[in-house]
């Protein structure tokens, strides 16, 4: 059970201070699966940090299963087990990097989004690092930022069917949303701020191709553009 | 009187060895062994490499050339020198091909057990992140079997070393550690034998200490893919 409340976060820039999110509220109930969807700057990121313990929010609640968040804790988290296969030789950025490396993305670019999904595991200070010189959990955590958008996809949805756990996803593919989650909770970005809750009633596992899909997906899309016709 | 004796024997090599460093004799002899030593060990390093990771690989290679390395392995490199002077006459060719024979065995060994003991999940891993046949080789197979690589250049090293002094003995005219020794002999001038075998000694300790041992520091030790022992 995951209770978010009028939940603000400001921080401080050399231009002044910016509002990534804007008095947010929704909640997952327990055993559901809550995707948070927009576009980037919306603040499901933060959001999702702040769920994690990661940094306190200035403003609102958080409490999960009834018990305000403050701080990481063992209540929150996914415990992925057996396929942080890195490889000893590379960093943790070039581990990260390899999956890229395969499909020819050109060095620099590569480089600077596996940067980007080391800091979603919280470890871009550790880009240069070996995985033997990692802890175990950080070692998993830099196997997670190596995974593709599929195969994450994949494994959440194992994990949740099998450990029945409330998870909050966060992402910006409308037809990933569709696919996993029991609710959407759609953001718009400047500042970040819930735009609408939407309830996905399809039976699972759920087909991409069916009619009912693409209607849903298209409806959370003309929730998102219009959005954008806004600002 | 037996003390006084060995002090002695100290103090004349020593003031040969001296001698024969400052006058640059000792250099001259030190560079053309290690010439042969360098060019034996870079023909047999290649050789191991292609022929070992070929093994591993493909089984009819495995099966054709197992069966003879298990035969000419055990002949002694220097029991080649007569046939290698009799074919190419005394100098570096015959010189070169023994120490040739005397490094490519280890090497071919230890590369072959490399690439078969590359841990399959990173292999798994590895084409599941789309890496095909090159790149698998060059960025997994490769660097994983480098502990067992650089095993097998050590030893292909040591052998190299110890074959090219004999190997001088017999086969080079002129030049090289092995050959003042040998040439030493005619004269009974124990004090040059003696020195002579320092250097060998030193330059051996040095490659075996400051080259491979930094190679290991820097590869496969900074890793985490072989450990020091703790205290």
């Amino acid at each position: 059970m995951i209770h978010v409340t009028e939940v603000s976060l400001e921080y401080d820039t050399p231009h002044g201070k910016v509002l990534a999110v804007d008095k947010a509220s929704f909640s997952a109930a327990e055993s559901e699966f809550v995707c948070l969807v927009g576009p980037s700057g919306c603040g499901k990121t933060t959001l999702l940090n702040m769920i994690a313990g990661f940094f306190p929010p200035s403003a609102g609640e958080i409490r999960v299963a009834g018990r305000p968040v403050s701080g990481q804790g063992l209540d929150r988290g996914i415990v992925f087990q057996d396929f942080a296969q890195l490889f000893p030789w590379r960093t943790a950025l070039g581990n990260v990097a390899f999956g890229l490396e395969m499909k020819g993305v050109a060095k620099e670019e590569r480089e600077r989004v596996a940067l980007a999904q080391l800091r979603l595991v919280k470890l871009e200070k550790f880009a240069g690092a070996h995985p033997h010189h990692l802890s175990g959990g950080m070692q998993q955590r830099v196997a997670i930022a190596a995974l593709t958008r599929e195969e994450m996809q994949r494994l959440l949805a194992e994990v949740w069917r099998t450990t029945r756990k409330t998870i909050v996803y966060v992402t910006h593919n409308v037809a990933e949303a569709v696919y996993l989650a029991d609710r959407v909770v759609v953001m718009t970005p400047h500042p970040g701020r819930v735009k609408a809750v939407v309830g996905i009633r399809l039976p699972r596992p759920r087909d991409p191709l069916s009619v009912e899909f693409l209607e849903q997906q298209k409806s959370l899309i003309a929730h998102l553009t219009r959005q954008e016709e806004e600002t | 009187m037996k003390s006084v004796l060995s002090v002695g024997i100290f103090l004349v090599v020593g003031k040969t060895l001296w001698a024969m460093l400052g006058d640059g004799t000792m250099g001259r002899h030190a560079l053309n062994t290690l010439f042969r030593v360098f060019c034996g060990l870079a023909l047999a390093a290649a050789t191991g490499l292609v022929l070992g990771f070929l093994m591993a690989r493909f089984r009819p290679v495995e099966r054709f050339f197992l069966p003879l390395v298990s035969a000419l392995m055990p002949i002694p490199s220097l029991a080649w020198a007569p046939v290698f002077i009799l074919w190419f006459g005394l100098g570096n060719t015959a010189t070169i091909l023994v120490v040739f024979y005397a490094a490519t065995f280890p090497m071919v060994i230890n590369t072959w057990t490399g690439a078969r003991a590359v841990n399959p999940l990173w292999l798994r891993a590895a084409g599941a992140m789309g890496a095909n046949g090159g790149a698998m080789f060059w960025k997994v197979v490769v660097p994983g079997a480098s502990p067992f690589i650089i095993t097998g250049l050590r030893l292909a090293f040591q052998r190299a070393w110890i074959a090219v002094v004999g190997a001088e003995m017999l086969a080079a005219s002129a030049f090289g550690l092995g050959w003042v020794i040998f040439d030493a002999k005619e004269f009974l001038n124990a004090d040059i034998m003696l020195a002579s075998l320092a250097v060998i000694g030193a330059i051996g300790f040095v490659f075996e200490r400051l080259v491979f041992g930094s190679l290991e520091r820097s590869t496969v030790l900074r890793w985490g893919m072989v450990r020091n022992v703790k205290a």
